[in-house]
């Protein structure tokens, strides 16, 4: 059981948040070719080490935040704003 | 695995001859108290060369190893997997094989899977212990049930076995389902050659197969790059040295993306932890794999009489083999809800395997960027049931460079174009 710290309301259980999947992800222009724009769409980053993701806290203060976290250990290295850049962390 | 390090290793071919598990050979053996069973399969030196290097020594790579050999006369292989033969995913799932599939192509694939599995006992002279007792899906409203309705009429129409059932039909061949749910059983539909395999066996019978064809398997052994030449495979370099080879077959289901990383090209693969349990063992008590969507959970019986439960995968990235508490949680309080009697069972083991989830639940089989590598991946939370039909496509497609039609569909292309097969049965339920 992850324990969350969100922003507005402070920690708590990760059942109370929804799992957004990776941020910081830049729409294209819709001129693209087919592969960029299918990159865009499916391809994903998926690190064994911290991944930098997007959570919502459905339960709670409905706000989206961003994480970065571990994807071995699952220890949650920062909690930061949507539109703050990453912060860099050793993978 | 019977094995007496004081019998010197027979060549394969002999070895299997002399071993081939049959009533006779038992009485044989059964005069020297089974002392001289020799080695299930070789554990040969790694050569420097091969025809065909398969990464993924589980049961996709197994399985393409013994169809490379069989059906294509390839037996200059090496399978290499980094831990030891049954130890990753292919000892991690619920052994439900089944092929009740919405989409014509998915149908087609996991129906050939099944119908491999229904002769492999046979054709690997290793019983895998097939026990076609049926799966069962529950509905728990009229909505839900007219939605399996067209569901398993898709499925008869693809032509694959599936009958609409009543309550009355469901508590007739489970009769401990709990009375009255909270969320009244109001029907559903079995696939009734539906079955639970043995993995272990799987795995060990694939292993013995394709070693008693001349492919050398390899365990202990890490990749740690490729070798390349103007965008061509030339060779894998492993923690036991390099190996030269124009083809490479990868099977690595959670760790794809980092063999994709390593050959330098992306891949629409999340990997997640999905767990699974089993109680204690008790005498045979369930008489079927019944699977509700909407309780999200699937309850079975082993042959060694534990109950077997699986359901949702965790529900952000991770590569822990462990799994975390809410899933577990959520999957122990759904069997209550259908079997309330097994309250009174302990669990007795809890697991997670990493799996690689692709964004439209179809697994992606088939060449890469890179020419000579071949990736057969994707298979989320349903890959064991794919296991004999995706070793004998991926055979095929390293073979002929070419995919074989039942996976055409299933290449990366898919995801340029925007042919997806966004199959909503693959797990049975939701991710």
């Amino acid at each position: 059981m992850l324990q969350i710290t969100c922003p507005y309301c402070g920690p708590r259980d990760e059942t109370e948040f929804s799992f957004g999947g990776q941020s910081h992800i830049a729409r294209p222009d819709e001129s693209v070719d087919d592969k960029t724009w299918g990159n865009y769409l499916f391809f994903r980053d998926n690190p064994k080490g911290i991944h930098y993701e997007r959570w919502c806290h459905t339960q709670g203060c409905r706000q989206w935040f961003n994480v970065a976290r571990s994807t071995v250990t699952h220890e949650i290295k920062a909690v930061y704003g949507m539109l703050d850049p990453k912060p860099e962390f050793e993978s | 695995m019977p094995s007496n390090a004081s019998i010197p290793l027979q060549s394969s071919k002999t070895a299997i001859l002399a071993d081939k598990y049959s009533f006779l050979n038992l009485a044989r053996h059964a005069l020297s108290r089974h002392q001289n069973w020799g080695q299930v399969w070789r554990s040969p030196e790694l050569k420097s060369s091969y025809d065909v290097v398969i990464i993924g020594g589980g049961g996709h790579g197994l399985a393409t190893a013994y169809y490379l050999a069989k059906n294509h006369g390839i037996t200059n292989v090496a399978v290499i997997e980094k831990g030891y033969i049954g130890g990753g995913n292919s000892g991690r799932n619920t052994q439900v094989v089944r092929s009740n599939y919405f989409y014509p192509e998915s149908s087609d694939f996991y129906d050939r899977s099944l119908q491999l599995y229904e002769g492999l006992t046979q054709d690997l002279n290793f019983n895998l212990m097939l026990s076609q007792r049926g799966i069962m899906s529950l509905a728990h409203s009229r909505h839900e049930m007219e939605t399996q309705r067209r569901w398993a009429n898709a499925i008869s129409i693809n032509g694959v076995d599936s009958e609409v059932m009543t309550p009355e039909d469901i508590y007739r061949i489970e009769p401990s389902l709990n009375p009255n749910p909270t969320y009244p059983i109001v029907g559903g539909f079995i696939q009734r050659r539906g079955a639970m395999v043995r993995h272990d066996a799987l795995v060990w019978g694939l292993a013995r197969g394709a070693d008693a064809l001349g492919v050398d398997i390899i365990q202990q052994c890490e990749v740690t790059g490729f070798n390349m030449d103007g965008g061509r495979v030339t060779g894998v370099r492993t923690t036991r040295g390099d190996i030269n080879t124009e083809q490479v077959g990868v099977a690595v289901a959670g760790h794809s993306t980092q063999l994709a990383d390593m050959a330098g090209f992306r891949l629409p693969i999340t990997s997640m932890a999905l767990q699974a349990m089993v109680s204690e063992p008790i005498k045979p008590v369930l008489n079927s794999i019944v699977l509700s969507a909407m309780i999200h959970v699937y309850v079975s019986q082993s042959d060694r009489g534990e109950i077997v439960l699986g359901g949702g995968a965790d529900v952000h990235n991770s590569y822990a083999q462990r799994g975390t508490v809410p899933p577990m949680e959520h999957n122990v309080r759904s069997m209550l809800e259908l079997f309330p009697w097994m309250s009174r069972l302990k669990l007795m083991r809890q697991w997670a395997g990493v799996v690689d989830i692709s964004p439209d639940t179809t697994p992606i089989l088939g060449k890469t960027p890179v020419s000579g590598m071949y990736f057969n991946c994707g298979w989320g939370t349903g890959g064991f049931k794919a296991i004999p039909a995706g070793g004998e496509t991926f055979a095929h497609t390293i073979a002929h460079d070419d995919p074989h039609p039942l996976v055409a569909g299933f290449g990366l292309e898919r995801f340029y174009t925007g042919a997806l097969i966004d199959e909503g049965a693959a797990a049975g339920v939701a991710h």
